[in-house]
């Protein structure tokens, strides 16, 4: 008996190792990480997919490092590989990614995607590097119980950085407690708000202003707001988590990385843009695609699966189930109450008036990591450790300027174009 | 057949190979990403740029307060209970087992335990709170609280990490003839004298490898300082990690391995000679 049981047990077993070698897709993706997000991927979104998917989740943090070891397998696993345009650009200078022409152009006929992406998706090159596969963006999210301490006569929806100043003196003045929370932890994505935000909107650049006058009278505005935000702001990662203990009321982050607070708790939160500056709203548009490795085991079998993803129906229920916007123009039907506050929140940053999009940094490579830490840098040492703030920019902005010339990347938006030559850090 | 001469080679050269492949390869590897371009180029900019971080200094500092903190607590309080379970009669594995679950803990979820405790909406405010002790929500790991916030480190690292020492150190009792401790009864030591003129000598062998693991684990703390502190208290194995993840520079990581292991080995090289062991203690 005991035996038969073992042996059927290990036939189950091998028939099970067979299948996984055999007709699975595997895509390995930066993005849908959370656990709950990547079952939404397997069990609802890639259900429909013509193919058994393998969906494998990967840190940012250690994606290149992957499929540097990936690319340089004898054999390819990794049929399409998912990821932010700027995850994606490094991948590709180590000419890691097949060219997808052909693929956009027999899908175009189909569904209509979205221009802007589209060129994204050629990486800076003129061949079509990644299908653009859905977008996404930073905004804020207040409970309901802080709205009663806005300032008078601030719209939450055209809010400034002097009233939200206001806004979270008056929030601390009320309660006793810090209530305005940023993710300035190590898994957090304050370099982003920097990039996407504060930069864009006081000085109306993000690499060529970096040290200039506008910046440091940002720094000094910025220092004395923190004096109101919550000092765990510097653990937390994903804001959804201080939002839902009531730790914190308002909160800057990635929309997905509020969704759940949102999803959770329909009633108690409004969506709302960052605030704006004196050079504008500037908010950072974030495209996620879709590659083919070089290397791939089966570019058949990855075309079927980006087709299925790029289908105005797949779309809309990714919106529905993990708060990623549609690339391709879908029918979007009812939405659940929370992913309806992202959706708008999201409408919102697209929409304002005085709107600064700024880009993902691209063209970085390599360099993209200490491009981060140049930011955070910069705000350890001015905002956490009181150090001056002319010296702090005046380094700060050296070691930028050697960056961008070691990766010899160009301008990009908000920053004016400086066509093929690095982009330069104005003294 | 096999010359007997050879056989113990023979025998440890799986072991051997092992090593080399596995510790000896990385650890050239990485040496060489410390000090070379990717383009071939011998340089020192590696190092000038992990010592001219802004975290360098304070990396550095924080770590070595906190060995110098949490190892001499964990050895006093490891050889407390090492004794007491020489006293205890019924149940002994049953302590010893109980003391040592901690080892079986990964260390980020020993920390995300402890943050569950000390964070601001956690266990002990709620306590706290409960007998009136404060008001609201406090502060405790936060840059502006740095003593609490290294006292709660070293609380969470010393419920972790205390049950090696104390393995090792009842492992080492235990081997102790019960002949010397009655002699010195007999002659009229008083148990504090037993302890200090007896047990402590004997148990030298003990200490020195219970002090090397545990200062060279010490030097690696890591992800009980980033599950609690965040950014806010730098560790030198936390920097090399940030290196090589965040800002994806395996050189400068590199160097930060290369400094590690050098803190490592020079704090081994002290303990082997500050607490030499003489041949006759060796059983």
């Amino acid at each position: 008996m005991k035996l038969t049981f073992r042996l059927v047990a290990t036939a189950a077993l091998l028939a099970g190792q067979a299948t996984l070698a055999g007709a699975q897709t595997t895509i390995v993706s930066t993005q849908l990480r959370p656990i709950e997000e990547a079952e939404k991927m397997r069990n609802v979104i890639l259900k429909g997919a013509p193919d058994a998917v393998n969906f494998v989740p990967e840190d940012p943090n250690t994606y290149l490092t992957r499929m540097k070891a990936e690319l340089g397998a004898a054999q390819g696993k990794v049929h399409a590989t998912i990821g932010l345009d700027g995850e994606l650009g490094p991948v590709n200078s180590l000419g890691g990614l097949q060219d997808l022409d052909d693929i956009v152009t027999k899908l175009g006929s189909s569904r209509q995607f979205s221009a802007a992406a589209l060129s994204l998706g050629k990486l800076g090159g003129d061949k079509q590097r990644f299908v653009p596969l859905m977008t996404n963006t930073f905004q804020m999210v207040a409970n309901k119980q802080a709205l009663k301490h806005l300032p008078a006569g601030a719209d939450i929806n055209a809010l400034t950085y002097a009233q939200l100043k206001a806004w979270a003196k008056a929030m601390k003045d009320a309660t006793g407690e810090a209530k305005l929370g940023f993710p300035a932890g190590p898994r957090g994505l304050m370099h982003r708000f920097f990039q996407g935000s504060l930069y864009p909107s006081y000085t109306g650049g993000v690499v060529r202003t970096y040290a200039n006058a506008d910046a440091a009278a940002m720094w000094a505005d910025f220092k004395d707001l923190w004096q109101y935000v919550n000092p765990r702001s510097t653990a937390y990662g994903f804001m959804e988590e201080p939002l839902k203990t009531g730790e914190v009321w308002v909160a800057f982050d990635h929309t997905a990385r509020l969704l759940p607070a949102l999803v959770d708790k329909p009633n108690d939160f409004v969506t709302f843009p960052a605030p704006s500056a004196g050079k504008g709203r500037g908010f950072m548009p974030v495209i996620v695609g879709i590659s083919v490795p070089k290397n791939t085991p089966d570019r058949a079998a990855a075309e079927r699966v980006i087709d299925h993803l790029t289908k105005p129906a797949t779309q809309a229920v990714i919106l529905r189930e993990v708060g990623f916007f549609p690339i391709v123009k879908a029918d979007l039907g009812q939405l659940s109450p929370g992913v309806q506050l992202a959706a708008d929140g999201m409408n919102k940053v697209f929409s304002s008036k005085d709107g600064r999009a700024s880009l993902l940094p691209a063209g970085l490579g390599a360099k993209n990591g200490e491009f981060n830490k140049v930011f955070i840098d910069t705000f350890t040492r001015i905002v956490l450790r009181n150090e001056d703030i002319k010296s702090v920019l005046a380094e700060q902005g050296k070691a930028m300027d050697q960056i961008m010339k070691d990766a010899a990347a160009p301008c990009w938006a908000p920053d004016a174009s400086s066509g093929a030559a690095p982009c330069p850090v104005a003294q | 057949m096999t010359n007997p001469h050879r056989l113990p080679y023979l025998l440890v050269a799986p072991s051997v190979a092992f090593l080399a492949l596995l510790f000896l390869w990385p650890l050239a590897e990485t040496v060489l990403m410390a000090f070379i371009t990717p383009d071939g180029r011998t340089t020192g900019e590696y190092i000038a740029k992990m010592v001219g971080d802004l975290n360098f200094g304070v990396a550095l500092r924080n770590t070595l307060i906190l060995v110098a903190v949490i190892v001499p607590l964990q050895v006093c309080i490891a050889l407390g209970l090492a004794m007491m379970l020489q006293k205890v009669e019924r149940g002994r594995m049953t302590h010893l087992y109980v003391w040592t679950i901690p080892l079986g803990i990964s260390d980020l979820a020993a920390g995300i335990v402890w943050l569950a405790i000390l964070t601001d909406r956690g266990y002990l405010n709620s306590v706290l709170q409960l007998f009136g002790a404060i008001d609201g929500p406090t502060t405790w790991l936060s840059i502006r609280t740095p003593v609490a916030l290294f006292v709660c480190v070293i609380l969470a690292e010393i419920w972790r990490a205390t049950a090696i020492v104390l393995v090792i150190l009842v492992a080492g009792v235990q081997l102790i003839p019960k002949e010397y401790n009655e002699a010195a009864e007999v002659f009229g030591a008083s148990a504090w004298q037993r302890f200090v003129k007896v047990t402590l000598p004997l148990l030298k062998p003990s200490l020195q490898s219970a002090l090397i693991l545990r200062t060279v684990l010490a030097f690696e703390v890591f992800a009980v300082v980033y599950a609690l502190a965040g950014r806010d208290l730098p560790v030198l194995v936390g920097e090399a990690y940030n290196w090589q993840a965040q800002y994806q520079n395996t050189h400068v990581a590199s160097a930060y391995a290369l400094f590690i292991l050098l803190v490592s080995i020079g704090s081994t090289l002290i303990y082997l000679r500050a607490l030499r062991v003489r041949k006759e203690t060796l059983a």
